[in-house]
């Protein structure tokens, strides 16, 4: 098979614009489907498209530099990005997996290798965190890596076996549920939700809704109620829904297993939300790590058109019109936060808006728009069926309902937790099977960094919000390795339009990488801490005002982490003497003990 | 409810800016009301007649919570914030003025926050000022010296960014480039055309041209646009004028960057200060 790179001509490139545009207009859409097709996004591809949709050059080409999974020169046949999230990445114990395919294939990651066959690199969580180390190959999820399932994925992948015919075990995504509750427990059965919603009429439903407690589940916590209200009463030429499926969040995966085995509920929510807000589109916008489950969820979409639960005079109901599409992202953490989930949708840079306005008055093309996320509008499906009442009877006053956790980490049975709100840390740990803990970030890395001492904290809006990463970290874990993962992934998510969040997240993670590295004193760890405070306090979005959240609960929870690694002196040079013969080291091809300094 | 009732009564629409109260009309933003009255709120990406645009963060004051009224246009967003009103920090120029707001602005700490911020756009690009041909009449610079920042203070990223020098009248050197936008939208709401956005992501993120080769040459960009002139730092220059005014008689040599209405003086620099 030779490389179709070199021999891409215009008409090549306009078919696969055509046949992308005959199935969807929206860019990310066509972008994928010529980075399918030519591995890459050459500029001229870029031309072609900006005239095909009459966008501006500029667009088109800032989208494709903006997202993670399109590229500008080609990829290899076989594109394998490996997860580094610190519950299912590429670290397993001391063992680097990437740098292993990497020396059995011959490849320098990031780099694609010259014959065209393979390239591989690293990539932000891929929502497997309860399966062990995972990899996409073209975009297809392999999880419980270990050394010999690398070897054998470097042997397919050098006999050039068709991903189709790789082992089918490997690609099996488990549910892993542990502990169910609310949503989980019961099941729903596609129309009812609608029919009791019909029943209720909009102000009921509305009702129902608000009287229930829901808040978002994303982590925010606003009142559900309260957002349709709003939304509803907005004027407006059109109104929008808009599922927020874009579960970046480093250790989350609860949504993966809403929309694997409880996608009629999800899209329930959204119809329900559709009638009372008075919506006729409707929007899933999907993390592109989940494009896999893209098939079974429009045979879902497919299945309630045919029941007549979506599309024109639904369940009967005259002028009761509404559909849904869904949007898949291509990689970027950002898009989670909604004003950026709405540029994206229209086709741009995720860069989060000012706000106010907010989106339920000035959201998709500037109309009335709620955007909320997967487990909420599956809770809004059962409420909408079982009512308030039945809702309220679990978790506490001021949080409502249930929460479904993603349990990773060091612990026996990772996997799928639900609770009622108000559950301690220390139950989730028990019930886990977690022994010996050091620490436990609830939240993901955005969220809070909870040390032993402070395990009787509840879940709950009044106490510990969370989206529902549950991270658990054992005694026999680097916490500081930890905590420059998650400055590294920040600044690589950052979307780099704010000063403070664009310039704080790299500064903050040279800051951590020069003291992981041994030449930290403490003028570095007080520098740490007034970066950390400004960044938090002074950027725009939800992003960098919790990027520094890792870093300042460290300081102030494990205090030590950092101080066993500094220097013995006052100040020390950002400049390291060794890392800077870096590049004379490759150029020479020499690693050995005289080629380094000390 | 009397106490809001009686502070409508006595103060509609203001507010109160480092305990001056400031009118405010209804849709204009802090910085808005700030400026009509004479108070400068440092800020580099923010340009009246322009589309508020709040990333650059120099604009960033505190909103404390006392004094808050419930204005009926505002009623919603005054709900949304009330849980955490409590010294909230916003930019300026995108917040509207809502009556009875106490704000802080001239402060040594949101002056330290500001310097800060100035040091990072610093060591994020390659800014050379003795050699660079905006020395004098660049805001950056000026914002520096406002500030009173003596030293980059953090080590330089030292970006590797690429200089477009083919157009015959324009220079494009994206080394001095701060990623403020104003270009853009110089560039889309006053010259009626697209030359300029911004791509990629984070510390990546870099100006590029709207043209097939991505060259300024292959732009509709003129001498005469705004876009052309509006550049605060020395990222857009026109060429063939260098060095016109000398040194010590440049727009901040002879004014400060918190003078109110400076914009056109600035925009002015491409004729010799003498004439």
């Amino acid at each position: 098979m030779s490389s179709p790179i070199r021999t891409v001509t215009v008409e090549q490139v306009n078919a696969v614009i055509a046949d992308a545009y005959s199935q969807s207009n929206h860019l990310l859409h066509i972008l994928y489907a010529l980075q399918q097709r030519f591995l890459h996004i050459s500029h001229e591809a870029v031309r072609e498209v900006a005239s095909h949709l009459g966008l501006p050059i500029s667009q088109v080409e800032s989208v494709v530099e903006f997202y993670s999974f399109f590229y500008g020169t080609p990829r290899g046949r076989y594109n394998i990005l490996l997860s580094n999230c610190t519950s299912c990445g590429y670290m397993v114990g001391d063992e680097n997996l990437m740098d292993t395919l990497c020396q059995r294939l011959r490849v320098v990651a990031g780099k694609t290798r010259a014959d065209g066959l393979v390239s591989i690199d690293e990539t932000s969580c891929i929502g497997m965190c309860d399966h062990g180390a995972a990899l996409l190959v073209n975009g297809m999820p392999i999880t419980r890596l270990d050394a010999s399932k690398i070897a054998r994925i470097a042997d397919l992948v050098e006999t050039e076996t068709p991903v189709a015919n790789w082992p089918a075990e490997w690609f099996r995504i488990d549910d892993n549920i542990r502990n169910s509750s609310l949503l989980l427990k019961n099941d729903f059965a596609a129309g009812d939700g609608m029919r009791a919603m019909l029943a209720r009429n909009i102000d009921g439903t509305l009702a129902e809704i608000t009287q229930s407690g829901l808040r978002g589940r994303g982590g925010a916590g606003f009142s559900t109620g309260m957002k349709w209200k709003f939304c509803r009463e907005a004027q407006g030429a059109a109104h929008y829904v808009v599922c927020n499926a874009d579960e970046g969040e480093p250790g989350t995966f609860k949504d993966r297993i809403l929309l694997h085995s409880h996608a009629d509920a999800v899209f329930e929510g959204m119809t329900v939300c559709a009638f009372v807000i008075g919506a006729e589109q409707g929007f899933l916008y999907l993390r592109g790590e989940y494009r896999y489950l893209l098939p079974q969820l429009q045979a879902v979409l497919a299945h309630r058109r045919e029941l007549g639960l979506l599309g024109s005079s639904i369940l009967g109901q005259p002028g009761f019109n509404f559909d849904i599409e869904i949007v898949v992202g291509a990689g970027a953490y950002i898009c989670g936060e909604e004003s950026a989930l709405i540029e994206s949708l229209e086709g741009k840079r995720g860069v989060p808006r000012n706000r106010p306005p907010f989106p339920v008055t000035h959201g998709y093309l500037g109309q009335p728009t709620v955007v909320n996320n997967v487990e909420t509008f599956a809770a809004a499906a059962h409420i909408a069926l079982r009512g308030s009442t039945w809702f309220r009877a679990v978790g506490t006053e001021k949080s409502a309902g249930s929460k479904i956790l993603s349990v990773s980490g060091d612990c026996a049975a990772p996997g799928i937790y639900e609770y009622p709100f108000g559950v301690s840390i220390q139950q989730v740990l028990d019930d886990c099977g977690a022994k010996d803990v050091q620490a436990v970030q609830v939240g993901g890395p955005s969220g809070t960094l909870i040390n032993p001492v402070k395990f009787n904290r509840k879940l709950g809006f009044e106490d510990l919000p969370t989206g529902g990463s549950f991270m658990v970290f054992g005694q026999g874990r680097d916490l500081l390795a930890i905590i420059v993962n998650f400055a590294h992934f920040f600044a690589h998510e950052s979307c780099g339009f704010c000063t403070p969040c664009r310039v704080g997240t790299t500064l903050l993670k040279n800051g951590l990488d020069k003291i992981a590295s041994g030449h930290g004193t403490q003028y570095d760890l007080d520098e740490m801490k007034r970066m950390g405070a400004l960044v938090k306090r002074r950027s725009h979005c939800g992003l960098g005002q919790t990027a520094a959240n890792p870093i300042l609960d460290s300081l102030q929870r494990f205090p030590h982490v950092f101080e066993q690694r500094l220097a013995h002196s006052n100040f020390e040079p950002y400049f390291n003497l060794d890392g800077a013969l870096e590049e004379a080291r490759q150029v020479t091809h020499r690693d050995d003990a005289a080629a380094h300094l000390k | 409810m009397s106490t809001e009732a009686k502070q409508n009564t006595i103060t509609p629409n203001t507010i109160t800016i480092d305990g001056q109260e400031i009118p405010f009309k209804d849709g204009q933003t802090i910085m808005d009301a700030a400026l009509a009255a004479g108070v400068y709120i440092p800020h580099l990406c923010h340009r009246p007649g322009l589309t508020p645009h709040g990333s650059c963060k120099l604009c960033v004051v505190d909103i404390g919570s006392r004094g808050v009224s419930f204005h009926n246009s505002d009623r919603r967003v005054q709900t949304k914030f009330s849980v955490d009103i409590d010294g909230r920090s916003v930019s300026a120029c995108t917040t509207p003025a809502v009556a009875g707001q106490q704000i802080s602005n001239n402060t040594p700490a949101l002056n330290e926050v500001r310097k800060t911020i100035t040091q990072m756009l610093f060591i994020e690009g390659n800014h050379i000022c003795p050699s660079c041909e905006k020395s004098g009449d660049c805001t950056l610079q000026a914002m520096a010296y406002h500030l009173g920042m003596l030293d980059g203070h953090f080590p330089q990223f030292f970006p590797h960014r690429e200089v477009d020098a083919s157009h015959p009248t324009v220079m494009l050197d994206r080394d001095r480039c701060i990623l403020c936008e104003l270009c853009v939208r110089a560039s889309r709401e006053v010259d009626g055309k697209n030359v300029f956005a911004i791509a990629g992501r984070g510390i990546t993120a870099h100006l590029i041209v709207n043209s097939p080769s991505g060259k300024l040459a292959d732009s509709d960009l003129e001498t005469g646009d705004m876009a052309a002139h509006i550049c605060p730092v020395g990222a857009i220059l026109i060429k063939e004028h260098g060095y016109e005014v000398p040194i010590g008689r440049r727009t901040f040599d002879l004014h400060q960057v918190g003078e109110i209405g400076l914009e056109k003086v600035i925009l002015a620099k491409v004729r010799h200060t003498d004439e």
